[in-house]
């Protein structure tokens, strides 16, 4: 079948099967491996991106469910290179040690921050509950979070 | 973990869904969300040779004021349900019970309409639409009719949905007034599934009292239903703490709880009872305030 998206900003068009996860058209088709895959079965949120503005799993998602809409991965967030506020965190509090649950994580927390600029501890924490983490424990992301929401000052 | 591979239609409106519908029969399968079908399909549970994708048509999404109450397209998201100011105004039980399903993710994703068809029994929108009274409207090539939720939920994974129809809909209507309303739920601690979910309607009466009181419950058996015992015990009593745990106490009578890895029938029972408690002493809390 034939599939357009908008990826990062860029019209791609490509010839996929319907049962093409969409996880595996970012990585192995459009070559975008910031997008990473760990539990494949819906629960960790490593494979999370933006779908039209939305953060969803995209190991839970066919490429065909997708068409035509604009895709934001972990690549997206940081065109020519410059950081989102988010990434500058998440690098400044230790937001990471692996890094493998990371790219997930900060587009949950992307889509926090747009729907709540100026989230409590709490709202953090739920925001981001269908992430797991196993190197953090956490708390250095919520701290990124919230650093990233205040240097932010309530814009995305 | 990809699925076996299968055809692919993307149907413009209901009607041709449902012509396709009838014309692949029981080789079809509707698609929604994906939020329960693709986790299926990935682990080869469930091997249909197409999909009919009815996601994207009109007019079967978004929250509109009726003359009753609200009506709720089948393809709305749980989020949508989450942040409806029409909802969390009109019942907010409901929108409450959104909130708690999964997580981000999952509610940006799956649908009303999905989950309803879908009929986990660990799923938590059965209990907010038992006790909100709610109906849930399909449609077949040969009309549509309205099917009350007391109705709908016929078993694990069964409901009252006949082959060949589509929910459109969910018909939410108003709670009397003055009414409180809460959802408690014991998740599962990994997938965030209901172990217990309870949803408590309670309408005050005069004097201090209970005049009347629903209570749905999802997660503690197969399908998900009303206490009625637990309704009965309180209809006309005084709304006193010992009120409301005589009565909730009552809350898994007549029923065989599930037993599984996640919690043994006994624990279910114990959860009913005091998530029950729980929840109309704060949906009575809210009835004052
Ligand atoms: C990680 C994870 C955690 C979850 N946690 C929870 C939770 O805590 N609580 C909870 O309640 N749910 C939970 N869910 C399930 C989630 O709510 C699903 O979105 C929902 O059950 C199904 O909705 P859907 O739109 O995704 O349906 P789909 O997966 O698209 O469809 C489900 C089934 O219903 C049928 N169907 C779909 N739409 C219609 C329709 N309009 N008419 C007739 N049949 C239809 C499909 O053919 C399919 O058989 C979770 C899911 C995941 C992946
Ligand atoms: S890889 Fe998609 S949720 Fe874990
Ligand atoms: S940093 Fe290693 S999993 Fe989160």
């Amino acid at each position: 079948m034939n599939i357009s998206l908008c990826i990062n900003g860029q019209s791609r068009a490509f010839d996929a099967e319907p049962r093409t996860l969409l996880v595996h058209l970012l990585r192995d088709e459009a070559g975008l491996t910031g997008t990473h895959i760990a539990c494949e079965t819906s629960v960790c949120g490593a494979c999370t991106v933006l779908l039209d503005g939305k953060a969803v799993k995209s190991c839970t998602v066919l490429a065909v469910q997708a068409e035509g809409s604009e895709i934001t991965t972990i690549e997206g967030l940081a065109p020519g290179g410059k950081l989102h506020p988010l990434q500058e965190q998440f690098w400044e509090k230790h937001g990471l040690q692996c890094g493998y649950c990371t790219p997930g994580m900060i587009l949950a927390a992307w889509q926090l921050l747009e729907r709540r600029p100026d989230p409590s501890e709490e709202e953090i924490r739920h925001g981001i509950e269908g992430n797991l983490c196993r190197c953090t424990g956490y708390q250095h992301i919520v701290d990124a979070i919230q650093a990233a929401a205040a240097q932010m000052g309530g814009k995305r | 973990m990809i699925p076996a591979p299968f055809g692919y239609k993307r149907p413009g409106t209901l009607a041709e869904a449902l012509a396709l519908l009838r014309e692949h029969g029981e080789d079809a399968r509707l698609l929604s969300g994906g939020h329960s079908l693709l986790p299926l399909l990935k682990a080869r549970l469930a091997r249909p040779g197409v999909l009919i994708d009815i996601a994207r048509i009109p007019g079967l999404s978004g929250i509109t004021e009726t003359a009753g109450g609200l009506r709720i397209g089948a393809l709305t998201t749980h989020h949508e349900v989450e942040a409806s100011p029409l909802v969390r105004e009109a019942c907010p039980l409901l929108a409450e019970a959104a909130g708690r399903i999964g997580d981000v993710q999952v509610r940006n994703r799956g649908t009303i309409g999905g989950s309803a068809a879908h009929a986990d029994p660990a799923s938590d929108y059965p209990a907010a639409l038992l006790a909100l009274e709610a109906a849930l409207v399909a449609s077949s090539p040969d009309g549509t009719r309205s099917i009350p939720a007391a109705g709908f939920f016929t078993g694990p994974y069964e409901s009252a949905l006949k082959p060949g129809e589509i929910l459109t809909a969910v018909e939410v209507p108003s709670p009397p007034r003055g009414s409180g309303e809460a959802y408690l739920k014991a998740a599962q601690q990994a997938s965030g599934f209901a172990v217990c979910g309870v949803a408590a309607l309670v309408v005050p009466g005069p004097g201090g009292t209970i005049a009347s009181a629903r209570v749905g419950v999802t997660g503690v058996a197969a399908p998900a239903y009303r206490a009625r015992k637990t309704e009965e015990a309180l209809a006309g009593k005084p709304a006193s703490p010992d009120a409301l745990r005589r009565a909730a106490a009552l809350a898994a009578e007549g029923v065989e709880p599930l037993d599984d890895f996640y919690a043994s029938a006994d624990f279910r029972r114990q959860l009913a009872r005091v998530y029950a408690e729980r929840a109309l002493a704060e949906a009575l809390r809210r009835a004052k305030g």
